[in-house]
């Protein structure tokens, strides 16, 4: 059988022992609303627009924290792999601030920008640039000699060969870091909401909590889950594949 | 003299930052159209040599002149082609091949010389395709017209052929001869095959080890196409097997003593 198949029948099964179990009394609604309600949550939340519009307020601040994150964190790759100075200085610092969760940045963004979107876009920001300068980094550091040698021999050097040949090469690299940029992005995205005022996908998390309307609840973890799972598979894990065909990895 | 070899030396510095001699007191002439072939067992300095005379590595001691002027840096006066074909995966064929054309002149014109090579090495229904789509044989035929098409006047090769099958190989051992002959480069071809050295070049020049020296030249003076002629050639492979014997006897000797010694 298929993966997907498997897929498929185990999300039904679950779904439908999750339905069984609320209608025989096994848990309370409170404690875990069915599938049905969840559904109609998620339904009535997309039709009077509140849903959408917290969607497209994340997906802003995604974006421009993300597109931020790569760009900064491109350029920290590059001076680091090829600075030795930068390297021993900023490359090691790197290594701690990536084992930061982002989000225990709010507090101070929070003190510098106030409660509002920019706050939230700096977690963003943060949660991607670290992972994409070492991925950067490490693309860069490891391009084949052999590349290096044969670009030598037909004239290549200084700015022309980083540019035709070392950052070409190390494309790998960078689709694997923006990967993981988008990933911890997303997170911290999620995270710096549920602190701050909407909309967005985790302020209404928050508030539907507050307000105890947990069939709301589930509805939008389930959307944050698939969204995640979709960009991540749908998108970055093809390019991935389809990249380490053509580089012969 | 087009090539000149002066007392080359090579030394590196080993784990304990000993330095140990790779290459020692190289002395060798190569006219221009030569094709040379470099035969000798395996770690006796093949390819530090090509590497020395290409740009990549600095010599310790000596010199090598081309036209009279000495060698510090790679440059397009010399294509290289490697063992592995080392074509860029990001981009296709023709591009590749266009690689080291992009500065000097007009994409179309740059287009027009890629293709001309491409058609040389009879590869020109595959403009398009990505390296990564091609046979062994095919990539290291695309690597051999991007080295050529840069017009260097001398091609150092490798171990071109060292990675393919049997029939591929001598396949291309045809086209290398006639694009040679059509192209008159001078040509330093590095190979472990006596066969292969005696099929195409003029002259081979046998490598010692421990420390890489010059053996012996010796001059192939069999007309070309040279399967014609199979006995002037068992007669010239008996003579390169004579000095490889001995070599390659003095490596395993070395190495069972080391062997015994540990
Ligand atoms: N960068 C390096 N640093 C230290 N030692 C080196 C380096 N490159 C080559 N050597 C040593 O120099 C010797 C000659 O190497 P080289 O690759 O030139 O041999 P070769 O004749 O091409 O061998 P093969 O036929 O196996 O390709 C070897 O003993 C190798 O260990
Ligand atoms: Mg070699």
């Amino acid at each position: 059988m298929k993966p997907v198949y498997k897929r498929i029948i185990f999300l039904v099964a679950i779904l439908v022992l999750w339905e069984l179990g609320g209608r025989l009394g096994l848990w309370a609604e409170i404690i875990l609303p069915s599938p049905t309600n969840v559904f109609t949550a998620v339904y009535v939340g997309i039709t009077d627009m509140t849903l959408v519009y917290d969607l497209i307020a994340s997906f802003r601040r995604l974006i421009i924290g993300l597109t931020i994150a790569l760009v900064i964190g491109t350029s920290i790759g590059v001076l680091i792999a090829k600075s030795k100075t930068a390297d021993d200085t900023i490359g090691s610092t790197l290594l701690a601030f990536q084992s930061v969760p982002s989000i225990v940045w709010l507090p101070l963004a929070i003190m510098w920008f106030g409660l509002n979107d920019q706050a939230v876009i700096f977690v963003v920001i943060l949660g991607g640039t670290f992972v994409m300068a070492l991925n950067v980094r490490t693309g860069i550091k490891n391009v084949s000699p052999l590349y290096l040698k044969a670009a030598q021999t037909m004239g290549s050097k200084g700015i022309d060969l980083f540019i035709r040949v070392i950052f070409p090469a190390s494309v790998p690299y960078l689709v694997t870091g923006s990967r993981l940029a988008w990933a911890f992005a997303w997170r911290a995205l999620i995270a710096g909401e549920l602190l701050t005022t909407g909309p967005g996908l985790g302020y209404t998390l928050q508030y539907a909590s507050d307000f105890g309307d947990m069939s709301l609840v589930i509805g939008v973890m389930i959307i944050i889950g698939v969204i995640g799972a979709v960009v991540d598979q749908l998108i970055f894990q093809r390019i991935e594949k389809s990249v380490a065909r053509r580089w012969g990895l | 003299m087009f090539i000149a070899i002066n007392q080359l030396n090579k030394q590196f510095l080993d784990k304990d930052k000993n330095p140990s001699t790779v290459l020692k007191d190289i002395d060798l002439q190569i006219e221009k159209g030569e094709f040379v072939s470099i035969l000798g067992p395996s770690g006796c300095g093949k390819s530090t040599l090509l590497s020395i005379v290409a740009g990549l590595t600095e010599a310790t001691g000596g010199e090598i002149l081309v036209n009279g002027t000495a060698i510090k840096k790679p440059g397009k006066d010399r294509g290289m082609v490697f063992q592995e074909a080392a074509l860029f995966p990001w981009i296709n064929v023709l591009e590749n091949v266009m690689f080291p054309l992009k500065k000097e002149m007009s994409k179309s014109e740059a287009t027009e010389q890629a293709k001309k090579y491409l058609r040389m090495v009879q590869l020109s229904n595959y403009l398009d395709h990505y390296p990564h789509e091609l046979s062994g044989g095919m990539q290291q035929r695309v690597a051999i017209a991007r080295a050529l098409a840069m017009d260097p006047e001398i091609l150092l090769m490798d171990e071109p052929f060292g990675a393919l099958d049997e029939q591929t190989r001598s396949r291309l051992h045809g086209q290398l001869e006639n694009i040679w002959m059509e192209t008159k480069k001078t040509v330093l071809f590095v190979t472990h095959s006596i066969s292969e050295s005696i099929k195409l070049s003029d002259r081979i020049i046998v490598m010692g080890t421990r420390p890489g020296t010059v053996l012996t030249d010796i001059k192939v003076d069999i007309p070309r196409p040279r399967d014609k002629h199979k006995e002037a050639m068992i007669k010239i492979e008996e003579h390169v097997m004579s000095y490889l014997k001995k070599e390659i006897d003095k490596v395993v000797s070395e190495e069972l003593n080391h062997e015994t010694s540990i």
